[in-house]
């Protein structure tokens, strides 16, 4: 839980380096504009989180899943971002595979949680990206920390 | 000429580091929440690439809207502006306040309550 008002903001040092990585070289963000970012991304969490949230809700799910939260950047208008989030995912996803190696285990899981999951058939058109993941509720073997607090 | 360069970095990134933000900071965000009970991996990977995304579609939009280009700044005025014109950031105007000084402030309060006894 976030105890200090400061525990919700983004790293500043962060903020900047993505800042100065978008922006040409040499451009000057003043301290106040930095600032106004790194608060303006927290709103965008928060709000993402929140329309992400009500997908999860609608589909009856607890668990906020990328299907969601690219759900939610659609709601918000920024489908500019789906294309480099589905590659950001995948690649990630392939980092966790090489990991772990349990992309076998994960075959199996799903196949016997096909019969459970017929209810999300409807929004499996946009998600595509997540077959692999439909995972809910803690069935799933420490990959996903589903903490509850 | 950004969006090549955002590319660019994801490419190199892929087989090590695709974001940059703390995960664990993203997620307190998230859990601050009300209703919001549970997170997958996946869900906070990708929240977290589309704050970093968002951080620089802003920035670069404000900047490019803004009048700084001449000078090669970014201030807040560039985005409070950006915040105020453009529909996917109107979100933000509550936060982004578009400042103004305490004198025309005091002179449009005066205009207001001037208009109302008329």
């Amino acid at each position: 839980m976030a105890e200090r008002p400061e525990d919700l903001n983004l790293p500043n040092a962060v903020i900047t380096r993505i800042i100065k990585e978008a922006l040409p070289d040499g451009v000057n963000v003043s301290k106040e504009a930095r600032r106004a970012i790194s608060q303006a991304a927290s709103v965008f969490v928060l709000y993402a989180t929140s329309c992400a949230n009500s997908f999860a809700m609608k589909a009856k799910r607890k668990t906020l899943n990328a299907g969601d939260v690219m759900s939610a950047m659609e709601e918000m208008e920024f489908e500019r971002f789906l294309p480099p989030l589905r590659d950001a995912l995948e690649a990630y996803k392939k980092g966790q595979k090489g990991k772990k190696e349990a992309s076998e285990q994960k075959k199996k899981d799903k196949e016997k949680k096909n019969g459970t999951e017929e209810h999300d058939k409807s929004r499996e058109e946009e998600e595509e990206e997540e077959e692999h993941m439909e995972e809910e509720d803690g069935e799933n073997e420490g990959e996903e920390e589903d903490v509850e607090n | 000429m950004s969006e090549k360069s955002v590319e660019g970095k994801d490419e190199r990134g892929v087989n090590n580091k695709t974001i940059s933000l703390p995960v664990s900071r993203v997620k307190l965000i998230m859990k601050s929440s009300p209703d919001v009970s549970c997170i997958n991996q996946d869900a906070l990977f990708l929240t977290t690439k589309a704050t970093e995304l968002f951080v620089q579609h802003l920035a670069l939009s404000s900047y490019n809207n803004g009048s700084g280009k001449e000078t090669n700044t970014l201030s807040y005025s560039d985005l409070a502006n950006t915040a105020e014109e453009t529909e996917t950031f109107q979100f933000l105007t509550d936060i982004l306040p578009k400042k103004i000084l305490a004198s025309d402030y005091l002179k449009s309060l005066e205009q207001m309550e001037e208009d109302e006894e008329n």
